[in-house]
Parts: structure tokens; C-alpha cells; sequence
């Protein structure tokens, strides 16, 4: 009886499975055929032997380097200052007490409610004010710090990070900086890589707001650069397909890798809040 | 705040020295002025890319401005525009659309998946989480891509699978409601194993003390199941409702890279942030822009008040 019910629960589980992961396969399968064999009827369901002809061809009509690095350095930029920046702000307000806090933290809440769409018109407009449309300081810098890292890092610290450590760091002389470097930091260490995963995959796969601010090929992040591909080359899919594998591995071997601390966090992170 | 009023009355002896906090902030903010400048940056960007935006798009969408030339005022005429703009109308109508499909199938099968990852002779629970989450990290333009050639028009997988039962071919990207259930299928396929690993993580919150209890009582699974799990989990689902809601009402990538700034031949796809896309970026109407931001707003709103009150106005159990 329970064997059987097992059984069927792991199908079901498995069936579930399949289909979150056929795209994948399917993806790959297009990206090693012609392009006149994914028009084919019936389609080819397995690997064919094109792919390296059709990376060569994505190597050769767009700079797909010069986007991936683009999209590497804006994505590293933005990790490391919301890193900095958010740790440095979550450790204040769980360990240290001054005038108007709780007000300060309570809008730093409310600012997550308001939708990004909103502003982006505007947004747009005090790039163009500030000269910086086409640059890459239109998508670093109003995302380097953001309310959402500050609220999980409050709460890792205040749990983890204990006062009596750093009262003793005030007692040997540490400053205030010093508190959170050399004493804090360590400790908030799983916090933080949770935030940087979390930061880096966004910025990664961000499209509405770079789509807007580069206007230039060469400055293209992956994302702009693979919907143009896909614009233009519509006549040429097996190249188009093979863009977008080429766009997708990087992000999903890093998740691979980092994949079930994160999946916690991110569960831990929703029961939270 | 009602706590704090509630655990903490002001004691009589603390009213006695009205004025003391008062003479005393300044210098106490000056000794805290590390602490200030430490969460300072947050507030100069959010003051900066966030508020001053927020207020600038309120003028604007007063404005008639094609972002180079002169702005000239232009009352409310943005907003009756947008009011009686049909293709207004068509892109709330179609974002709903996208939602009602793609919402309720999603959270559905969230749930079934969480039940089962969550019963206590799952084996390999990690891989199979793992597994779930992976669509959610992918870019979305790439999933729009991969997707296009599953729904293509002639030649598209699902066009295959279907002449296998002997049904004709289908143009989904020709047709209002297929462009909008390949969108659909998109967010479901995105979203589902993230809802799904909430879920679980809310499932596990819940103390095995309290189904060992119903057992006692005689409770059957069902029972069980909707006295227990689903109270228990009430908080979870408002979650999921609530950033989902938020999510459809700005669904963009998908339609865009699917179909185009026009939403495809039929506008089937344009939804409220392609058509504010479109009508600013592309037509570069920047003030009526601005207006179509402040509907869209008002829309996400209205509807995060009405999930909550839907969630939460149900006859709870305490």
C-alpha cells in the first residue's frame, strides 16, 4: 500500500520534473540543428551535429564577448556595492540605537512597495539630465544599494551577530568601522553570499531598464544583445537559438553550483517576511 | 505600533520632563553621525532614482513632451487620453487575462508540488527542488525564445504533438488568446517551483505536534488538511498571491520578445508596461508615459487591496 503510493508520488514528481526541464533540453537539441531542420515537420527531438557551426556564426554577427563582459562587469559592479553598501546599513540597524530609527527602517520598508514602472519614464529623463544615457552608470548606480538587501542583513545580524562582541571590540578601541569590518563582516558572511547570488542573477538577467538606457551595440549586456539577435536574425534561428544557449549556461552552471544554500535562503527569506 | 503602545503606557514619571528629549537631540544625532552616514546611501539613491522620480512623473504626466522639444502643460489631457484610449483598455484587459491564466494554474500546482515534495518518504527531496527552481534563474528573454519555438505558428512543437492527435495546426501567434497562453505558459513554467519551495518551506513551519494532536482527536486527512494545513499556511499563500499580482501587472519581457512592442498581429500581447513602453520609449510620448505609469500604480494597488482582503477576509479560525 505505502509502496504504491510512493511509487505514484515520485512519478507525479518526476512528470513535474520533466517538464521543467524540457525547455532546457529542447534548447539544446535546436542548438545543434539547421535552421531549415527546426522548421521541419516533424521536428527533430534529438542532437544533431551543427552546433559549433552555429556558435561560429553568433561569434561572427554579434560581439557576444564584448555583451558578456558587459553584462559580467555590470552585473560584479552593482554585487559588490549593494554588498557593501547593504551590510553596512542592515548591520547599523540591527546593532546600534539613534534617533529616529524606526521611522527610518519603516521607509525604508515602504520604499519596496512602490513599483519600478512608475519611475521609469522619469528615471529615464535624469539620466539624460545627469548625460548619463548609453553609460553603464545608468544601471550601476541607482542599483547599488537597495531596501530589500538592507532588511535581510537586519535580520541575520541582529540574530548572529552578538552585542557582547562588539561591546569587547569597542573596550580593545575598534571604531565604528572597524566593528563592522573586521568583527561583523565575517560573521555575516552566509548572509551575504545569499545577497550576492540573489543581486547578481537579477542584474544578470535585467531587460526593460538596460533595453532603455543603451543605445549603443558595443555597450549591449547580454540581454539586449540577445533580443536584437533575435530580431534581426530571424531568417538565421539555429544562430539565434545558439545565442541564447551560449547566454544561458554561465547563470545556470553558477546556480548549479550555488543552488541549495540559495533555494533555502530564498524559502527562509518569503517565510520571513 | 499598536504593540509597542499596547506593551509600553508612557509612566506618569517620564511625563514629568516633557521637554528633555527634545533639548537633547541635537547633539545626540551629532553623536551618532556614523551611524547616519553608514545607512545614508540607501536614502541619497532612493531620494534621488526613487522619490524625486515618483514626483517628477506626477508632473510629467501633466506635460506634452517628446523628451527633446519644449514641454508644454497640458491639464488633463493625458489622463483622458489614456481613459479613452481603447488600446489602453485592451492592454488592462490583456494583463488581467495573462494573470487570471497564468496565476491560478501556477499556484495550484505549486501546492501539489510542495505536498508532494513534502511527504515524509520523498526521496532525493534536494534534487527534485533543485530541479523545480531552475526555470526561475533563466533570463527571461531566453525563455521567450525557446518558447517561440515551441508555439511557432507552422512549424512549432506543440503544432507537432498536436497533429500526432490528428488536430490541425494552430496559429498560436496570430491569435489574441494563443499569444496569451504561451505567455502564460511562460510565467507558470517560470514561477511554478519558486511558489512551489515557499510553499514547502511554509509546509515544514508547521509543528508535526499539531497533526499528532488531530490524529488523537480522531481528525481524518482531510480534515487534517483544511482545519491545519491550510490556516497554517494562509500567511504563505497571501505572499505568493500578493508578489504574483505584482509580478502579472508587469509582465513585459515575455509578450516583447515574443511578439513585439505592438503585442502581435492581434495586440493580444500588449499588456499595461508594453504599451508604456511603447507609447514612451518607442513613440516617445514621455508625458503621457508618465500618466500611463501613474494608471498602472493605481491598477497594482487596487488589486494587491483586493488580494489581501480576498486572502485574509476569509472566516479564519481564531
Amino acid at each position: 500500500m505505502l509502496k504504491w503510493k510512493s511509487i505514484l508520488l515520485h512519478l507525479g514528481l518526476i512528470a513535474g520534473l520533466i517538464m521543467s526541464i524540457f525547455p532546457f533540453y529542447w534548447l539544446l537539441v535546436m542548438a545543434t540543428r539547421t535552421t531549415s531542420e527546426i522548421y521541419s515537420f516533424p521536428p527533430k527531438l534529438w542532437f544533431g551535429p551543427h552546433l559549433f557551426d552555429n556558435i561560429a556564426r553568433v561569434l561572427s554577427s554579434i560581439d557576444f564577448f564584448g555583451a558578456f563582459w558587459n553584462t559580467l562587469f555590470v552585473a560584479l559592479a552593482c554585487t559588490l556595492l549593494v554588498l557593501f553598501f547593504d551590510s553596512l546599513a542592515g548591520f547599523t540597524f540591527a546593532k546600534f540605537n539613534f534617533p529616529g530609527k524606526k521611522w527610518l527602517f519603516v521607509l525604508l520598508l515602504a520604499t519596496m512597495m512602490v513599483p519600478a514602472q512608475l519611475s521609469l519614464v522619469p528615471s529615464f529623463v535624469i539620466m539624460a539630465e545627469f548625460g548619463w544615457v548609453g553609460t553603464y552608470k545608468a544601471l550601476i548606480i541607482p542599483g547599488m544599494v537597495n531596501a530589500f538587501g538592507i532588511f535581510w542583513i537586519r535580520q541575520y545580524a541582529q540574530e548572529s551577530v552578538p552585542s557582547e562582541l562588539l561591546d569587547a571590540g569597542k573596550i580593545d578601541g575598534c571604531g565604528f568601522f572597524r566593528l563592522y569590518w573586521n568583527i561583523s563582516l565575517p560573521i555575516l558572511r552566509p548572509a551575504l553570499s545569499f545577497l550576492a547570488a540573489f543581486t547578481f542573477i537579477g542584474v544578470w538577467n535585467d531587460y526593460l531598464w538596460p533595453l532603455i538606457i543603451l543605445n549603443d551595440e558595443s555597450k549591449f549586456t547580454l540581454q539586449v544583445a540577445l533580443s536584437s539577435l533575435n530580431g534581426i536574425y530571424t531568417t538565421d534561428y539555429s544562430m539565434v537559438i545558439a545565442g541564447t544557449l551560449l547566454a544561458v549556461i554561465p547563470l545556470i552552471l553558477m546556480f548549479l553550483f550555488i543552488s541549495k544554500q540559495f533555494i533555502s535562503d530564498i524559502a527562509a527569506g518569503a517565510i520571513k517576511s | 505600533m499598536k504593540n509597542s503602545m499596547l506593551n509600553h503606557p508612557a509612566p506618569p514619571e517620564q511625563k514629568a520632563v516633557p521637554s528633555q528629549p527634545k533639548q537633547r537631540l541635537a547633539p545626540e544625532i551629532w553623536k551618532h553621525r556614523k551611524e547616519y552616514l553608514a545607512i545614508s546611501p540607501f536614502f541619497i539613491v532612493f531620494a534621488i532614482f526613487g522619490l524625486f522620480p515618483i514626483a517628477f512623473s506626477m508632473f510629467l504626466s501633466f506635460q506634452k513632451w517628446d523628451g527633446i522639444g519644449e514641454m508644454t502643460f497640458n491639464g488633463l489631457n493625458n489622463y483622458q487620453f489614456m481613459l479613452t484610449d481603447p488600446e489602453f483598455w485592451k492592454a488592462v484587459g490583456n494583463t488581467l487575462l495573462i494573470w487570471v491564466y497564468s496565476t491560478i494554474p501556477m499556484l495550484f500546482f505549486a501546492l501539489i508540488i510542495a505536498f508532494l515534495l513534502n511527504a515524509a518518504f520523498v526521496r532525493f527531496r534536494t534534487f527534485f527542488r533543485i530541479g523545480y527552481f531552475l526555470p526561475n534563474v533563466t533570463s527571461l528573454v531566453a525563455v521567450a525564445i525557446v518558447f517561440g519555438t515551441l508555439f511557432s505558428n507552422n512549424y512549432g512543437l506543440l503544432n507537432y504533438v498536436l497533429s500526432l492527435f490528428g488536430i490541425p495546426s494552430v496559429e498560436w501567434l496570430n491569435k489574441t488568446w494563443g499569444i496569451q497562453l504561451a505567455v502564460s505558459v511562460m510565467v507558470i513554467w517560470r514561477w511554478v517551483g519558486y511558489n512551489a519551495i515557499i510553499y514547502l518551506a511554509g509546509l515544514q513551519s508547521i509543528p508535526t505536534v499539531l497533526y499528532e494532536a488531530a490524529k488523537i482527536d480522531g481528525a481524518s486527512g482531510i480534515q487534517a488538511f483544511f482545519k491545519i494545513t491550510i490556516p497554517n499556511l494562509r500567511p504563505i499563500i497571501l505572499f505568493t498571491v500578493i508578489t504574483s499580482t505584482i509580478g502579472g501587472m508587469q509582465v513585459f519581457t515575455e509578450p516583447q520578445v515574443l511578439v513585439g512592442n505592438d503585442g502581435g498581429v492581434s495586440g493580444g500581447g500588449l499588456t499595461i508596461v508594453l504599451y508604456l513602453y511603447r507609447e514612451a520609449f518607442v513613440h516617445n510620448y514621455f508625458g503621457y508615459g508618465a500618466a500611463v505609469g501613474w494608471g498602472m500604480f493605481l491598477l497594482i494597488a487596487l488589486f494587491s487591496i483586493l488580494n489581501w482582503r480576498m486572502v485574509q477576509g476569509k472566516p479564519s479560525n481564531d
